[in-house]
C-alpha cells in the first residue's frame, strides 16, 4: 500500500514539472478568484464590523455570525448560489463572499468592540473627536486582532475556491475534480500545489499581522496559527 | 457543463418538472430512499471524526500539560492540517487510503485537532495559580488534582471546542462526497451535476439544521457539566 | 463522632533552606520549639523567609540540611502526602475550589482519607457552624456567590476538616478589609479555646501576632531568627535594635494593649472621679479614655460588684 503510493507521488511529481504551463495557470486564477472575494469580503466585513464595534452595538449578531459562518457548509452555500445564480465567476465570487465576511465581520467588531476602554476615555478626555478616537487609538489597538480575521477568511476562501470548481469557478479546483481527464497523479499534484498556496497565504499574512501589531502590544499569536477564537 | 436536465420521475410533480427551488412532495417521497440515510451517514461520519480527534487532543493536551516541549510540534502539526484546504487533503490521502471512509474520516479527524487541542490546554491552564497551590497542601496527589480538580475546571473551555469542532465537521464531512458517497455531500453532489434544485435545498438545509441543532445540544451540555457557572451568571 | 485528636509539637532543629544561585539562604538555621497548643506567630519583612519556614513544615519547600520534627517524628521520615494529609493549611488567596460546594470543599480531606458519607457529612456540618456559616443556609452555595470573609471562614473549615493536630496559616486574613479582618482574628482566637490546635501563623503585620500569637518569632532578611518570645516580653525587652524597630516606637503602648482591666487588681475607687469603662477594656484604651477626658484615672466595676479606680501612676507602674 504505502509503495504504491509512494510511486502515485512519484508519479505526480512528474506531473508537477510536465503540466507546470497548466498548473500555474490554474493557480494563477486560483490566486485572481481568491484576492476578488479577499477585497470584496473586507470591504464589506471591516466597515461594517469597525463600526458596530465602535458604537458597541449588535454584539450578538457580529458576535454570532463567525458560528453561523462555521456551521455553512462550503459546498451547500457553493451549491445554493449555483441553484439561484447559475454558473460562472460570479455565482462564486458570491459563495466566497458569504463564506468570507462572517470571520472579517466578527474580528474586526471584537477587535474594536475589545479596545481598552481606559484608553479611549483618556483619549476622549483629551478633546478628540470620536473620528479621531476611531483612527488614532481604537484602530491601531484593534489591527492585530482585526487581521487575523483576514487571515482567517483568506484561508477560507483559498480552501472554499477549491471546492468552487464545480460551479465554473476555475482554478486549481478544476484539476481537483476532474479524476477522469488527470488521473490520481495529476489530482496529487493539484492538491500540492494547492496546499501550498494555502499555507503560503497563512504564513504570509502571519507575517503582515506580526509586523503590524504595535511594539507596545502583547501578542501572544505566533505568526503561523490561524485563529480559531473559542467561543464560549 | 451540459444543458440541465430535469431527472424523469415518470410521475413527474409540476413543481419538480418545472425545477422550482424546493418542492415538498419529492421531500416527502425521497425522505427514506434517500435524504434521511445521508444524514444518518453524516451524522456517523461526524461522531467517528469528532471522537477520535477528541481522544487524541486530550492526549497531547494532558501530555503537553505536563511536559512543555509536546505544545510546540503538536500545535504545528495540527495547524497544518486545518490551513490545507479539504479537498486537496483528501486527494493527498487517497493514493494511501484509498476512495475510502478512512480516507474521509483521517482528515475529517485531522482537523478537529487544532481547535480541540488549544482548547483543552487553555483550559487547563486557566485553573487559578490558588487553586493548585491549596490542593497541593492539602495532600492531593498529581493525579488526584488532575481529575478533580483541573480536568472539571477545564471542561468549559473544552466543551467550547466540541461546539466548534463538531460544527466544522459537519460542515466540513459535505466535501467528503468527492472522494467517496457518503453523508448529505452525496445528494448535493449528484443534484448539481443534475442542477436538481429541491435536492440541493433540501440536503443543504439538512446540513446546517444538523450544525445549528448540534451546537444547541452543546451549549446545554456544557450548562449542566457546569452548574457552578450557573451562580456567576445570575451573580 | 471521631475523637479528639491532640495537638503536636513542632521543633525545628538547625532547619536551613538554600536556593541553588542563590547566596544568602532564605532560612537560616533556624532553631525553635513550638509546644503543643500554641498559636505560633512567624513575622518580619517581605523576603524574610517566613512563608519557607512555614512550608518546610508541610514540606512544600524542602530543607536543605536540619530537620523538621512534628510530634517527634522528622518530617523526611514520611511521604509527603501523607503529611500534608495530616496538616491544616490555609493561605491568604483561599483557594477553594470553584467548582465544588462549600460541603464538598470541606469535606476534601475527609473523603482522601475514606471517611463514610454520614461521617464527612456530619463532620462539614459541625465545621461549619463551628466557623459561624449556619450549615443549612452555606453547605449547597459556591465560592463565587460568596464573600472575601465567608469564603476564608470555609478555608478555616476545610483546613480543620480532618481534624489535624497542627495548622498552617499563610496570611490567611491579608486579602480582607481591615473589620472583617478584625472579625476574623477575633473567631480564629475562640475556635482556638475550642479546638487548641498547634498553630503556625504567619503575618508581616505585627500587631495581627501580638493579638493572636501565644509566642512570636521575628525572622529578619536572610532568614535568621532574631527573637522568639512571648507578645509581652518581646514588646518589653527587644532583642536588638532591628527587633526593637520592627515591634514600633510605640511598644510601650503595645504593651498595654495586652492587658485588660479585669484582669488586674484593682484599688477600691473610694469616689474616684474619671470615665467608666467596661471590664474588658484593654489598658491602652484606658489610657486613650484618660487622655480624652484630660482625667488622672478610670473607673471599673470589680468581678465582686464594687467599684474600683486605675490611675495613670498604676499604668506607669506596670509598665515598669
Amino acid at each position: 500500500m504505502i509503495l504504491a503510493a509512494l510511486d502515485v507521488f512519484a508519479n505526480s511529481l512528474d506531473f508537477l514539472v510536465d503540466r507546470r504551463e497548466l498548473l500555474l495557470e490554474k493557480t494563477w486564477e486560483h490566486i485572481e478568484l481568491s484576492l476578488v472575494a479577499l477585497a470584496i469580503s473586507i470591504l464589506i466585513g471591516v466597515p461594517l464590523g469597525v463600526a458596530l464595534g465602535h458604537l458597541h452595538r449588535g454584539s450578538f449578531l457580529a458576535v454570532n455570525i463567525a458560528n453561523i459562518g462555521r456551521a455553512l457548509p462550503t459546498l451547500v452555500v457553493i451549491a445554493v448560489g449555483f441553484t439561484v445564480l447559475g454558473i460562472g465567476f460570479t455565482n462564486v465570487i458570491f459563495a466566497l463572499v458569504v463564506l468570507g465576511v462572517p470571520p472579517i465581520l466578527t474580528n474586526a467588531y471584537v477587535a474594536v468592540d475589545e479596545v481598552d476602554r481606559d484608553a479611549v476615555e483618556a483619549a476622549r478626555g483629551m478633546g478628540m473627536t470620536p473620528i479621531q478616537v476611531l483612527r488614532r487609538v481604537e484602530l491601531p489597538l484593534a489591527l492585530p486582532l482585526l487581521f487575523a480575521g483576514i487571515r482567517t477568511a483568506a484561508v477560507f476562501i483559498v480552501a472554499t475556491a477549491t471546492i468552487a470548481a464545480i460551479a465554473g469557478g476555475g482554478g486549481l479546483g478544476d484539476i481537483l475534480v476532474n479524476q477522469a481527464a488527470y488521473r490520481v497523479e495529476g489530482l496529487v499534484a493539484a492538491a500540492l500545489c494547492v496546499s501550498v498556496l494555502a499555507l503560503a497565504a497563512d504564513a504570509g499574512l502571519g507575517l503582515l499581522q506580526r509586523l503590524l501589531t504595535p511594539a507596545g502590544l502583547k501578542q501572544q499569536v505566533s505568526s503561523f496559527e490561524p485563529d480559531v477564537r473559542p467561543v464560549v | 457543463m451540459a444543458q440541465p436536465v430535469i431527472p424523469d420521475f415518470g410521475e413527474a410533480s409540476e413543481c419538480v418538472s418545472e425545477n422550482r427551488l424546493f418542492c415538498p412532495d419529492w421531500v416527502r417521497d425521497n425522505w427514506d430512499p434517500v435524504l434521511q440515510p445521508a444524514l444518518v451517514q453524516h451524522i456517523q461520519l461526524t461522531l467517528i471524526a469528532v471522537g477520535f480527534g477528541f481522544v487524541i487532543s486530550l492526549g497531547a493536551a494532558l501530555a503537553a500539560h505536563r511536559l512543555r516541549f509536546v505544545e510546540r510540534p503538536f500545535a504545528w502539526v495540527s495547524a497544518v492540517i486545518y490551513t490545507i484546504p479539504s479537498l486537496a487533503l483528501f486527494q493527498l490521502l487517497v493514493p494511501i487510503t484509498g476512495l475510502t471512509v478512512t480516507t474521509v474520516e483521517i482528515a475529517l479527524v485531522g482537523y478537529t485537532l487544532l481547535i480541540l487541542f488549544r482548547n483543552t490546554l487553555a483550559g487547563l491552564r486557566a485553573v487559578p495559580p490558588e487553586v493548585l497551590e491549596a490542593a497541593r497542601g492539602m495532600g492531593l496527589t498529581a493525579g488526584q488534582t488532575l481529575w478533580r480538580v483541573e480536568l472539571p475546571l477545564a471542561v468549559p473551555a473544552i466543551i467550547a471546542g466540541l461546539r466548534i469542532a463538531v460544527v466544522s465537521t459537519i460542515a466540513l464531512a459535505t466535501v467528503a462526497a468527492f472522494v467517496v458517497s457518503r453523508g448529505l455531500g452525496g445528494p448535493i453532489l449528484g443534484a448539481l451535476r443534475l442542477d436538481f434544485r429541491t435536492e440541493i435545498i433540501a440536503a443543504g438545509a439538512l446540513a446546517v439544521g444538523l450544525a445549528v441543532l448540534a451546537d444547541v445540544l452543546l451549549v446545554l451540555m456544557q450548562r449542566l457539566a457546569t452548574p457552578w457557572a450557573a451562580s456567576r451568571r445570575s451573580a | 463522632m471521631r475523637e479528639r485528636r491532640q495537638a503536636v509539637e513542632i521543633v525545628f532543629d538547625h532547619a536551613t533552606k538554600r536556593y541553588p544561585g542563590r547566596a544568602a539562604p532564605a532560612v537560616d538555621d533556624l532553631t525553635m520549639t513550638i509546644p503543643a497548643g500554641e498559636v505560633c506567630c512567624l513575622v518580619g519583612p517581605s523576603g524574610g523567609g517566613k512563608t519557607t519556614a512555614m512550608k518546610l513544615v508541610n514540606r512544600l519547600v524542602e530543607l536543605t540540611s536540619g530537620d523538621v520534627r512534628v510530634d517527634g517524628q522528622s518530617v523526611r521520615s514520611l511521604d509527603e502526602t501523607t503529611l500534608r494529609r495530616r496538616i491544616g493549611y490555609v493561605i491568604q488567596q483561599v483557594g477553594l475550589f470553584p467548582h465544588m460546594t462549600v460541603a464538598e470543599n470541606v469535606a476534601t480531606v475527609p473523603k482522601l482519607l475514606g471517611w463514610s458519607k454520614r461521617e464527612a457529612q456530619e463532620r462539614t456540618d459541625e465545621l461549619l457552624d463551628l466557623v459561624d456559616l449556619p450549615a443549612r443556609d452555606y453547605r449547597s452555595r459556591y465560592a463565587s456567590q460568596l464573600s472575601g470573609g465567608e469564603r476564608q471562614r470555609v478555608g478555616l473549615a476545610r483546613a480543620l476538616a480532618a481534624d489535624p493536630p497542627l495548622m498552617l496559616m499563610d496570611e490567611p486574613f491579608g486579602a480582607l478589609d481591615p473589620i472583617t479582618r478584625t472579625r476574623l482574628q477575633n473567631e480564629l482566637l475562640r475556635i482556638q479555646e475550642e479546638v487548641r490546635k498547634t498553630i503556625i501563623f504567619v503575618t508581616h503585620d505585627i500587631d495581627e501576632a501580638i493579638l493572636i500569637g501565644d509566642r512570636i518569632a521575628i525572622l529578619r532578611e536572610g532568614g535568621v531568627l532574631a527573637q522568639y518570645d512571648t507578645p509581652e516580653r518581646i514588646l518589653a525587652e527587644p532583642a536588638d535594635d532591628f527587633v526593637a524597630r520592627f515591634v514600633g516606637a510605640d511598644r510601650g503602648l503595645k504593651r498595654l494593649s495586652l492587658t485588660r482591666l479585669d484582669e488586674l487588681d484593682l484599688e477600691p475607687a473610694n469616689g474616684a472621679a474619671g470615665p467608666l469603662l467596661e471590664g474588658e477594656t484593654t489598658l491602652r484604651d484606658a489610657l486613650s479614655a484618660m487622655l480624652n477626658d484630660g482625667a488622672r484615672s478610670v473607673v471599673v466595676d470589680g468581678r465582686d460588684g464594687t467599684r474600683r479606680v486605675l490611675t495613670l501612676d498604676r499604668i506607669t507602674e506596670l509598665l515598669r
